[in-house]
């Protein structure tokens, strides 16, 4: 299907008309942006940066049930999931974290849960044209208007979006809009594409990934991973503002008899993470864990997946409270190379 | 096999027998289980060195190797060390109780590959446990594999587990049995030393051997450096690997040892491959 436009006056009832599905969309202000589900009859306004918190709470909650049970009885209950959802104005290189972490939850065997929300939600993406101080998605494979894992991309031409269908859901969601679209012309095509060569060009941070993967467990004892984790206060924040940080802890909860088996985030970055009962902790210190982070994203990933684990969001850094910077620290392992 | 088509979601299983193999406050306890479901019990394989996540709905899971060969019979077992909040609660657990089990979790020793070979187990404490199915299996096994010799120690007599099946393996004509104890007891009539002195002392010809231990990560240290002294070369010594774990299916993230997920890729290792992790005996 070719590229649409839709006049922005048109917007409210583009949106009405995703009836029948839950509609998230950046909710809040400045920098505490999140997705959230919209209120009926909303218009969500897409004029954001990035949300604080990436949207891959749609996919994988910070907290879900597994199954209920009651304590005493051997019967399990699943919860169903049924609600599609569509989400409004991903960042591309959101979108394209979601690509990357359905190769881990695909890995040798399907992760139900999530693969049962991502046929549910829709993604409709919207391209940067002002990427923020600490973007570096073009150095990670991706850009300001990157379609991996979306399933359609705006993009803002000020008075029109540019509509473009990424997947079949994505043709189906411009079908449903019918005549509140109008076909775009080339005119408008070359207008989007000169608009992301020139906020590709505002894109300040830059890095050099190659040799990275490979070299990186060849560093092991360099003392670089003790430099660069020296302040770190080992608080997480990196990991659970990490559009592709994955990892969970399950944990059963009881509240009088009824009980529920849940998953929830967890973070490499706590001490907890990896103790073994017995005492012994295999990565006991901040030095440790931050090797292991970086390795995991840059290195054990790619052995696994061939794709690095990590878009560029820009979010690690910008939340650090001791400014720690990934970029810093890839800049300072290319060097020990 | 039947498997619940949601990974996440554990088989009952119910206690035939249970006993414990050692006491103290860190005891371990034998569970004998048999799945509550007929249909698990025909479907359920497992191969030595494999695990499996048994735990107590309300309380938790956790990681425990499956400590019998599936030429035992239809039953699991599992020797359980008495440490945090879930195997707490599996030592609650009397015959008839209850436990769940999801797995099995994890690759195998490659015993079909071993085939012809003589089959040598270093074992310390606990971790015997993932040892003895690959001594039952062998045994029931025998006339495929080119002989079997088993070293197993642990700080005092009382320290050991599957105590119970010493007299007979000791007797048995196939087996080439050691064990041994730390320090010197009255009426032990076995070896006295460490581990991997012993493994000195029986000094096993490395060819056409394959060695598998099992142990504390200092035993298992001195047992490798040992081996290569005897002249096993790297590919032919196996270990197993632990790690804390969640989900065993390689998703929650934390098991990992350098790129490898000790749940996935694991927890059987080639030493050869071993050495490559640098995080391996971390």
């Amino acid at each position: 299907m070719s590229a649409m436009l839709l006049n922005k006056e048109k917007w409210p009832e583009f949106v009405g008309k995703l009836t029948g599905k839950k509609i998230w969309a950046p909710q809040g202000e400045g920098q505490e942006m999140r997705f959230a589900p919209l209120d009926e009859g909303d218009a969500p306004a897409l004029e954001y940066g990035n949300t604080r918190v990436p949207p891959k709470q749609a996919l994988f909650p910070q907290t879900e049930t597994l199954f209920r049970f009651q304590l005493g009885r051997e019967d399990v209950e699943v919860p169903e999931l049924e609600e599609e959802v569509v989400l409004l104005g991903v960042r591309p290189c959101d979108a394209r974290s979601m690509a990357i972490v359905d190769n881990l939850f695909s890995w040798e065997e399907d992760d139900p849960y999530y693969f049962k929300r991502r046929e549910l939600v829709t993604l409709v993406g919207l391209a940067c044209s002002e990427p923020g101080l600490n973007c570096f998605c073009t150095s990670v494979g991706g850009g300001p208007a990157s379609t991996e894992g979306l399933d359609l991309l705006m993009t803002d031409l000020g008075e029109h979006y540019l509509l473009e269908a990424v997947t079949e859901k994505g043709e189906n969601l411009l079908k449903e809009a019918g005549d509140l679209l109008e076909e775009a012309d080339d005119d408008k095509v070359k207008e989007k594409e000169q608009l992301i060569e020139e906020s590709k060009g505002a894109i300040k941070r830059s890095l050099d990934t190659e040799g990275i993967p490979e070299g990186l467990p060849g560093l092991w004892e360099d003392p670089l991973w003790q430099r660069v984790s020296a302040s770190c206060l080992g608080c997480g924040t990196c990991t659970y503002l990490c559009p592709t940080c994955h990892c969970f802890d399950i944990q059963d909860e009881v509240e009088g008899f009824a009980a529920r088996s849940c998953r929830m985030w967890d973070s490499c970055m706590f001490g907890e993470y990896t103790l073994h009962t017995s005492g012994h902790n295999p990565r006991p210190t901040r030095r440790e864990r931050t090797r292991n982070r970086i390795n995991h994203k840059y290195s054990y990933f790619v052995d696994k997946f061939d794709v690095i684990a990590c878009v560029g969001c820009g979010r690690c850094v910008n939340l650090c409270p001791v400014n720690i910077d990934i970029v810093e620290i890839l800049k300072q392992v290319k060097e020990a190379l | 096999m039947k498997t619940n088509e949601n990974p996440y979601i554990p088989y009952y299983a119910t206690v035939e027998d249970t006993w414990f193999e050692t006491g103290g406050e860190r005891a371990i306890k034998t569970f004998k289980v048999v799945f509550d479901d007929e249909e698990v019990r025909k479907n359920w394989s497992h191969s030595p060195g494999q695990c499996a996540m048994i735990g107590v709905l309300g309380v938790g899971e956790s990681m425990i190797s499956i400590s019998c060969s599936p030429t035992e019979g239809e039953f699991l077992r599992f020797s359980v060390m008495k440490m945090g909040k879930v195997t707490q609660a599996l030592h609650q657990l009397e015959a008839g109780d209850k436990m769940t089990v999801r797995g099995p979790y994890g690759n195998s020793f490659p015993l079909d590959e071993w085939e012809g070979k003589h089959i040598l187990t270093i074992g310390g404490g606990i971790g015997q446990a993932p040892m003895r199915p690959v001594v039952e299996y062998v045994k029931a096994n025998y006339e495929k594999y080119g002989g079997l010799t088993m070293i197993y120690g642990a700080r005092t007599s009382g320290d050991l587990c599957f105590k119970n099946e010493f007299e007979e393996m000791t007797r048995d004509d196939d087996l080439s049995c050691h064990l041994t104890i730390d320090i010197e007891e009255e009426q032990w009539d076995h070896n006295v030393g460490f581990v991997p002195q012993v493994l000195l002392d029986v000094n096993p010809s490395p060819e056409n051997t394959i060695a598998v231990t099992c142990g504390p990560p200092i035993m298992i240290r001195f047992v490798l450096e040992n081996l290569k002294k005897l002249g096993f070369e790297d590919d032919q010594i196996y270990t197993t690997l632990e790690n804390r774990m969640k989900c065993g299916i390689g998703k929650c993230g934390r098991c990992n040892a350098g790129n490898m997920y000790v749940c996935k890729d694991g927890p059987v290792f080639n030493y050869a491959t071993l050495k490559e992790i640098p995080e391996a005996f971390a």
